[in-house]
């Protein structure tokens, strides 16, 4: 596997016992114990993530607000009004509406830091560098993810304080490093930038802590679906816009029709539209009543029999803590009500599927 | 006891053979949530698919290693599908079939020869 990228902490997968494999073009742990031991173990103390493969973007200039502006001819957020020390969720549009990749910006004085997609890392910094401020790709940056309850425990009282979203610097271990109060699990946790070269001090120490252990890509794949979350290039993409995807929640005020800074970003016009009028389908939570996985790409149908396809799944699998299948999946409108029973079909059956609120499990953040 | 390359066991009782999977692959599929198993009764032909089995990660197939009748099925596996990690070669079978054609038994590897294959 010697022709894929390695994140600073391979070595120390392997000294863990992971099970390596391909991941946008990096060579990744997928497990080190067991996808479901590690996810229970992460929704009840907490977990180690290597989530370097990530791409960390820093935009500078020469004031907040050029650079804050500059990010908002891309995204449909406000980035404006972000606090110093505070992060937050935002998309990339395209100009049909659709969505080219998630990203977490977060505020570090006049300076921004945005983290992509792996898979996106490339498109993104294209698209970054059409702007007119400075942009670095921290390729010399690992970012770690320390999620679960136990997770303030492990840090210490000194993070404590810090309140979901917060972003701060800090020395861990002797290491330099920024954190944030956030994560895709669902849970409590941290994500930590740190030097490539402090990213193994730094993974050893937390591992130290007898409440943690590494997780791999298939556990942070199935929290994710029980949280709720969205994974870009399987729940979103180019075709869908924010509202289809059930993120219009993540759009604020500001950016919308009678906003200060109303529209401004790729495909402005569709994403307004479609929040002021309503959409045709819609992301939803899909719990599917018996016991086979409902995965990506199951066709969904108001009915056993005949009718027409109303949907789809788009991520879907076994949850661990629900003790059941679990799924998300784009549904018509008309059809689209908590509670409304569906038919998924499964190698050539038709499967009852029941609409559910999302998340399956309930968040835990330090509100 | 015999292995096929898709890694299934067969062991041979009466006229009949037992199937499940080896623990190499119950080991490689990760945990097992979800397993569907054949009618007994039905026919089979080798190749065809007659279990689904799924783990965490993924979905696979499950092929009939012979020509043959499903004389038995194992439901307590689709109630408790974690046995299959547990005790793969044991308490863990998937169905019991009947031997249509005894030559077909001849092309499975010996305990040696599994091992040899799987490295």
């Amino acid at each position: 596997m010697t022709e894929f990228k390695q994140t600073p902490l391979n070595a120390l997968h392997r000294d863990f016992g992971a099970r390596m494999v391909e991941f946008a073009g990096y060579e990744m742990p997928v497990q080190f114990s067991g996808v479901m031991d590690e996810h229970l173990h992460v929704r009840s103390e907490a977990g180690l993530f290597d989530v370097s493969h990530m791409g960390q973007v820093r935009l500078a200039g020469a004031a907040w607000e050029e650079v804050a502006l500059a990010l908002e001819t891309l995204v449909p957020q406000d980035v404006l009004g972000l606090q110093d020390g505070r992060q937050r969720y935002a998309f990339f549009t395209n100009e049909q509406g659709g969505i080219e990749d998630d990203l977490m910006i977060s505020r570090h004085g006049d300076e921004l830091v945005v983290v992509v997609n792996a898979a996106c890392k490339e498109a993104d910094l294209a698209r970054l560098q059409t702007l007119a401020v400075s942009i670095s790709l921290e390729s010399d940056q690992a970012l770690l993810a320390l999620q679960g309850p136990a997770s303030v425990n492990v840090l210490g009282p000194d993070f404590d304080d810090m309140r979901f979203m917060d972003v701060r610097n800090a020395e861990i271990a002797g290491c330099s490093v920024w954190l944030s109060r956030s994560g895709y699990t669902g849970e409590d946790g941290f994500e930590i930038s740190v030097a490539a070269e402090d990213a193994q001090t730094l993974a050893r120490h937390l591992l130290d802590h007898p409440q943690v252990k590494p997780i791999g890509l298939g556990a942070r794949d199935s929290l994710r679906l029980e949280a709720g979350l969205c994974l870009y290039g399987t729940d979103m993409d180019a075709g869908l816009n924010p509202v289809e995807a059930n993120l219009a929640w993540a759009i604020q005020k500001v950016r919308r029709r009678g906003g200060d800074r109303e529209g401004g970003f790729p495909g402005a016009s569709i994403v307004l539209a479609a929040l002021k009028d309503g959409v045709h389908r819609k992301r939803a939570g899909l719990r599917p009543e018996g016991r086979a996985p409902m995965r990506r790409e199951v066709p969904l149908f108001a009915d056993e029999k005949g009718g027409a396809q109303i949907g789809f799944v788009t991520s879907g699998g076994f949850g661990p803590s629900v003790g059941a299948p679990v799924a998300m999946g784009i549904v018509a409108d008309s059809l689209n009500d908590v509670g409304t029973r569906l038919w998924g079909e499964v190698r050539g059956r038709r499967l009852p599927v029941e609409i559910v609120q999302l998340p399956f499990v309930p968040a835990r953040f330090k509100r | 006891m015999k292995y096929t390359e898709e890694h299934e066991w067969l062991r041979a009782e009466g006229d009949e053979v037992v199937v499940g999977i080896t623990a190499h692959a119950a080991e490689q599929l990760g945990d097992v949530v979800f397993v569907e198993l054949p009618e007994s009764g039905a026919n089979v032909t080798k190749d065809d698919e007659i279990v689904v089995i799924e783990s965490v990660k993924a979905a696979s197939d499950i092929l009939a290693p012979i020509d043959g009748e499903i004389t038995a099925v194992n439901e307590a596996i689709v109630e408790t599908p974690n046995m299959v990690n547990d005790d793969p070669e044991g308490d863990a079978w998937f169905f019991r079939m009947t031997v249509a054609d005894a030559s077909q038994m001849e092309d499975f590897m010996d305990e040696a020869a599994y091992k040899a294959f799987i490295g």
